[in-house]
């Protein structure tokens, strides 16, 4: 125990820089995710057609496929093609689109458990369909999608440490880092989970905050 | 390389790949059920244990998990060829997920079917193997069909612990050939082609078996 | 001889007491109707009968064994029927199944058995054209009927009624009513809790009226819904004759 107080101690700066680009990462990949999700769910939900087609196959592709491949892709296949991106954009650019598979498809479920006739009455008013469906629809669909992103955040955060695997020094690469260094692999590595645990519970409890703050009665 | 051997990598790859999903599901599921059962009608330390059990590992990257059985057991003389460890944490990662699908199959059963059960003298037993039972793992058809095409992406974690799995092999391929693009999004189609077959099949049975009042609720959103 | 015997029945939730001390006797073939406002208690009171809803105090007893107390509910649970406003049918199975269930798994009857017992008492209720259907393709009337073989299957001492025609359309009701009436005349013992007076009228031998877990009155139909002797049951009547 006490050894591993001192490990934790140790590790503990290196970890630290490791988490702010953990953080960064899933802050912009959730970021970026919304407004991928937004339009692909609302294209999912009232598209015509084509645009229905399309963000259905975005969907079914990137959510049928592991992040690690698309990750992969972005960062050692792209380059063949003439687009070389570092390994943090190629990173952020991966999760976003990840994460906008899956978060359109939290906005599609809630767009559709927003009842139909909230749209009936918004366009019997003289609403014109986009006005219907940003203004009465999309807040509702919004408010009700918001436990969604807290397992969303949580998920990002988790899927993260994947960006060890091309070299972004985020957490899990701090922690291998310095394991490599003191052969301390339990210690470092448990103290990594205990910093990944503190941080999944901290935002859980974050999101539920603001779940309370933001509900209205009846929705 | 030729197209056919390059071929023959990926699908040896891609056997790894289905054992290691399949073999680290059913662990999952059969350590699941345990700990929903905890959960839902254990004492007050067994529901707590359970809850933490759950809670911990649903808070912990499937990576990091890895890593402290493959990398980190060894300082306690626990060694694991990479394929056992990657299985074994596949497995406790879902169990807890999975196990949290089976609580809510659980309590979404009617408290009126539990009271209509208990009417006609079933006991404990008998009310949760006739009637909770069958009809939770009817409930949970569809989210553990969404939980296992889960799993089956994240094996391409057990790449970090040099399990020869489908993306290993990949970037193997990829290491002697220098196609990236072309190997990785062949890659891609396989995993695809696995995942999206399963839900098609998974559909179909449902289908076929569906009770009135149990249709498919489709994929959790 | 004595089918049912209460004595002195309590529960309370949190500060709320739902039953005061309740008694009562129900002789074998009776046909007991309970009426009185909603949230007075009754479906509790029935729910405490058979231990579904444990009773703090107070002593039940069926055909001279006491219930209350007993370690293993469930076998006097085998004795004593219920029929539940919301049907709860077991939705997984099969209308027969449903039937079936209880003979089978809880009697330990073969499946040969069991199924006879099953088809005999959906005729009972006139549904063994149905059994092959899942309770979601049943009306509610059908679904109550079913409710009511299952119970019927078990071969009870007696029946416990929830409200049966509570949650069905009007033009539903007419056929469960049929059924119990029907129930009635073969000498089951029933104790049926309902808002149907002139059903209890025509099926009861006995009424009890119940208001804020007491039992204010009782009697024989033709007394009780003419002249009853408290003013509270006369209100209550009074306000329901309104209410047709």
């Amino acid at each position: 125990m006490i050894n591993f107080i001192n490990v934790f101690v140790n590790a503990f700066p290196f970890l630290m820089n490791g988490l702010v680009f953990t953080m960064e990462l899933a802050l912009s990949s959730i970021a970026i995710g919304f407004v991928i999700g937004i339009i692909v769910g609302i294209s999912r939900s009232y598209g015509k057609r084509f645009s229905y087609t399309l963000s259905t196959i975005f969907v079914e592709v990137i959510r049928g496929t592991p992040l690690l491949v698309q990750l992969f892709i972005f960062y050692f296949a792209f380059p063949q093609i003439g687009i070389s991106l570092s390994p943090i954009t190629a990173s952020i650019i991966s999760f976003s689109i990840n994460s906008g598979a899956y978060q359109a498809e939290y906005i599609r479920g809630a767009i559709q458990s927003v009842d139909t006739g909230q749209m009936k009455a918004a366009l019997s008013i003289g609403m014109t369909k986009w006005q219907a469906i940003m203004r009465i629809v999309m807040p509702q669909a919004l408010i009700k999608v918001i436990p969604s992103w807290t397992n969303e955040f949580v998920y990002l955060i988790k899927y993260t440490s994947v960006a060890y695997l091309v070299g972004v020094p985020e957490l899990m690469a701090e922690g291998e880092f310095v394991a490599s260094r003191n052969f301390e692999f339990m210690n470092v590595f448990l103290s990594v989970a205990i910093i990944y645990l503190a941080i999944v519970m901290i935002i859980t409890w974050g999101f539920s905050r603001i779940e309370k703050m933001v509900r209205m009665p009846g929705v | 390389m030729d197209f056919l051997s390059t071929l023959k990598v990926l699908l040896d790859g891609t056997i790894v790949t289905v054992e290691l999903t399949v073999t680290s599901f059913i662990i999952a599921f059969s350590m699941a059920i345990v700990v929903s059962l905890a959960q839902v009608y254990g004492n007050t330390p067994l529901k707590v244990i359970a809850t933490i059990y759950e809670r911990i590992l649903r808070s912990i990257p499937l990576l990091v998990v890895m890593f402290i059985l493959f990398f980190g057991l060894p300082s306690f003389g626990i060694r694991f060829d990479p394929f056992t460890a990657a299985i074994l944490s596949l497995g406790l990662c879902s169990s807890a997920y999975q196990s949290q699908i089976f609580r809510g199959a659980i309590l979404s059963v009617p408290k009126g079917q539990i009271l209509a059960a208990q009417s006609i003298g079933m006991n404990g037993r008998q009310t949760f193997f006739h009637i909770t039972l069958p009809q939770a793992l009817r409930f949970a058809v569809a989210p553990l069909t969404n939980e296992f095409t889960i799993v089956l992406k994240d094996t391409s974690f057990a790449y970090a612990l040099g399990v020869t799995e489908l993306l290993r092999e990949g970037t193997y391929i990829v290491s002697t050939t220098y196609e990236p693009l072309l190997i990785y999004l062949f890659c891609a189609a396989i995993y695809f082609t696995v995942t999206f077959s399963t839900n098609t099949v998974v559909k179909r049975v449902e289908k076929k078996f569906a009770l009135p009042g149990f249709e498919f609720r489709g994929e959790r959103a | 001889m004595k089918v049912l015997e209460i004595k002195n029945l309590k529960k309370r939730y949190g500060e709320k007491e739902i039953i005061k001390g309740i008694s009562f006797e129900m002789e074998k073939g009776e046909t007991v109707v309970v009426i009185g406002p909603s949230g007075t208690g009754k479906s509790t009171m029935l729910m405490c009968i058979n231990r579904l809803t444990e009773p703090d105090a107070g002593e039940i007893y069926l055909n001279g064994k006491q219930i209350t107390g007993s370690k293993h509910p469930e076998v006097f649970r085998q004795k004593i029927g219920m029929v539940f406003q919301e049907f709860n049918l077991f939705n997984h199975l099969t209308v027969l199944n449903n039937v079936m269930i209880g003979p089978m798994r809880v009697k330990k009857f073969s499946r040969e058995k069991a199924e006879n017992v099953a088809k005999e008492n959906l005729k009972r209720v006139g549904l063994e054209l149905q059994m092959h259907a899942y309770p979601a393709q049943l009306s509610g009337g059908q679904k109550q009927r079913v409710g009511i073989a299952r119970a019927l299957a078990m071969e009870p001492d007696l029946i416990l009624f929830d409200e049966p025609t509570s949650a069905l359309d009007p033009e539903l009701v007419g056929e469960v009513l049929e059924v119990i009436k029907k129930l009635a005349k073969e000498g089951m013992t029933m104790l049926i809790v309902t808002h149907e007076i002139g059903f209890a009228k025509d099926v009861a031998d006995r009424i009890i009226f119940m208001e804020n877990g007491e039992i204010i009155e009782e009697g024989i139909p033709s007394v009780m819904l003419n002249s009853p002797s408290q003013e509270r049951t006369r209100q209550f009547l009074a306000k329901f004759m309104e209410g047709r």
